[in-house]
């Protein structure tokens, strides 16, 4: 669904991506792991066409994206939900979840998404008034992912939506991803939570500098020496 | 009876004015809010259609049609503004695009004066009122120039239709989603170049309709008459709360008010009627409040910005401070 090939990007003259290729088929949920400053947040930002790489291909359904504008990338199915939620604070919530959809017409279908959404995050529905700046932060990144699927992706980003949450909220949200994944969704998970990363993915790519350093399935990777040490912590 | 006859005029007159000032602020606070850009530019919006209009009346067009032309007139320039000149420095420094905007203003004034000098017209022009703008209205025994109650209604009705546009609809979402987060809005699928245009082509209609009330208040219009106005609107917007479209509203009429109270009240020892207040009070008013000060009202004013930059740094409805809110 998702094909990645020798991509290169640079921000100025730093260079942060060093030929990166992966891929991502329909219905996987697939995990892209790394430390701070490896590149991950990098490399969802060029699928979703805020970058553009100087080097390489974005493919997505067998067509090249590489150098499609955003807001195209949306209406082909793909969804980012950027590191830090980005979540518009002084919009209602409401408000959010509308702009979630905002290339979508009013209407019947917007309702039942919007309904859907709020059974997976019933504390939003409470909150549907209120401005997005004064949620907790789990409440916000439930928003922020309420959000991304209100466009309906077939292909969703998700960005490190395990920071700087309490153990029992992370939980929840990764309750989420896995029946996203259940329901269908095709997901690109980044994360720094390794543990539940690899419990939830079906493939996991390691990043370091740049570049793809490891790849295999959860198991492969939960006893790769290589692994355990750097981000498992054993 | 003649000091509320005249406490009404000079609120009619206050009103009127600041809904000019609205009228510009909002155009420079949607712009700036979305791309950190202070469009100097702006004043030169409002010329450009006090010419428009000049030339439209001159050659007798019907008031209606001639309005629609007006701001159909100013919204292209405002939007090739936009794409020629703004587009290619989005994301530049603070400094490149403060420069780019008061480059675009040279550009449109010295455009304008080529224009006048090409159609043998001199660089001050007597701006042709139409008659409908003339004269005054009386309500009762009170009366008040016909022009500013028309300011008045033509801005409040522009203003409540901005902020349903804003608060109502999808693309005025879009708007306010743009002005927080950028990148973010362009994650929801937000075609944020068709936001700015729109942003631009409201304003520049805003200041269309500001540039003809404010030719036919000064009678007369040269090139630069969009200086004064825009640093007007400027003030109004960082006392409202700058990149706040509700602040630039409040700070165009607190700008107003404060100009005629700054016009109105030195003097007002002359005018009291005899025994209003007692016989010293008024000689004390006289001393201390001559009619010379009118002179001095945009002193007090920038006066006036700085102290509310000293105190309120973020405006009258800025918050305190965004960050910590984050
Ligand atoms: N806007 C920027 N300007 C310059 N360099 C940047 C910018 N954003 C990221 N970088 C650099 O690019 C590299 C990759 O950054 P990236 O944000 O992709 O890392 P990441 O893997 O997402 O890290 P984290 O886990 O901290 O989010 C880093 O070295 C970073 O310093
Ligand atoms: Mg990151």
């Amino acid at each position: 669904m998702l094909k990645i090939a020798d991509l290169h990007v640079y921000y100025g003259s730093i260079r942060a991506l060093n030929g990166i290729s992966f891929q991502v088929n329909e219905g996987e949920l697939v995990a892209l792991i790394g430390s701070n400053g490896a590149g991950k947040s990098t490399t969802l930002k060029t699928i979703s066409g805020l970058l553009r790489p100087r080097q390489g291909i974005v493919l997505y359904e067998d067509a090249d994206i590489t150098r499609t504008a955003p807001d195209r990338i949306v209406a082909l199915g793909i969804s980012h939900c950027p590191e830090g939620r980005r979540i518009f604070g002084g919009l209602t919530v409401r408000e959010n979840l509308r702009l979630g959809a905002v290339q979508r017409r009013q209407g019947a279908d917007m309702a039942a998404d919007m309904d859907w959404v709020l059974s997976l995050f019933p504390i939003l529905k409470e909150r549907l008034s209120q401005s997005g700046g004064t949620l907790s932060g789990g409440e916000q990144q439930m928003l922020a992912i309420g959000r991304a699927l209100m466009s309906r992706p077939k292909l969703l980003l998700l960005d490190e939506p395990s920071l700087g949450l309490a153990p029992l909220v992370v939980e929840h949200i990764f309750q989420i991803i896995r029946q996203l994944k259940q329901q269908g969704k095709t997901i690109l998970l980044v994360e720094q939570n390794v543990h539940q990363a690899l419990d939830a993915a079906d493939r996991v790519y390691v990043i370091e500098t740049g570049q793809i350093t490891l790849t295999g399935t959860p198991d492969e990777l939960k006893h790769n020496p290589q692994v355990e040490q750097s981000y498992l912590g054993r | 009876m003649t000091l509320v006859y005249y406490a009404i005029q000079q609120t009619v007159n206050a009103l009127s004015i600041g809904s000019l000032y609205a009228l510009m602020a909002v155009g420079l606070a949607m712009v700036f809010s979305i791309l950190r850009l202070i469009n100097f530019a702006h004043g030169d919006l409002m010329m450009v259609a006090a010419y428009l209009a000049a030339f439209a009346l001159f050659a007798n067009l019907p008031l209606g049609l001639a309005v629609v032309l007006i701001i159909i007139g100013t919204v292209i320039v405002g939007l090739l503004m936009e794409r020629i000149a703004y587009r290619p420095i989005r994301g530049a420094p603070d400094v490149a695009t403060l420069l780019t905007s008061l480059a675009v203003g040279q550009i449109l004034q010295n455009g304008m004066l080529l224009t006048t000098r090409f159609l043998g017209q001199p660089i001050q022009i007597a701006f042709p009122t139409p008659d409908v703008l003339n004269g005054v209205v009386a309500f009762g025994s009170i009366t008040v120039p016909r022009l500013n109650v028309v300011s008045l209604v033509i801005g409040l009705i522009a203003l409540v239709s901005l902020s349903f546009f804003v608060t109502r609809t999808v693309p005025g979402l879009s708007m306010r989603a743009a002005a927080e987060d950028l990148t973010a809005a362009q994650l929801m699928g937000i075609n944020i170049n068709r936001v700015i245009a729109l942003a631009f082509a409201i304003g520049s209609g805003l200041a269309a309709i500001a540039g003809l009330l404010f030719a036919v208040q000064a009678g007369q219009i040269n090139p630069y008459m969009g200086f004064t106005p825009v640093l007007k609107a400027f003030i109004a917007a960082v006392i409202g709360g700058f990149g706040s479209i509700a602040g630039a509203v409040v700070g165009g009429f607190v700008l107003g008010a404060l100009e005629v109270i700054l016009t109105a009240l030195p003097g007002i020892g002359d005018i009291l009627p005899p025994g209003m207040v007692s016989p010293s009070t008024q000689a004390l008013l006289q001393q201390w409040l001559p009619s010379s000060l009118t002179g001095y009202r945009d002193a007090f004013v920038f006066a006036a910005l700085i102290l509310m930059l000293l105190f309120r740094p973020n405006g009258i409805l800025g918050q305190p401070n965004r960050e910590e809110m984050r």
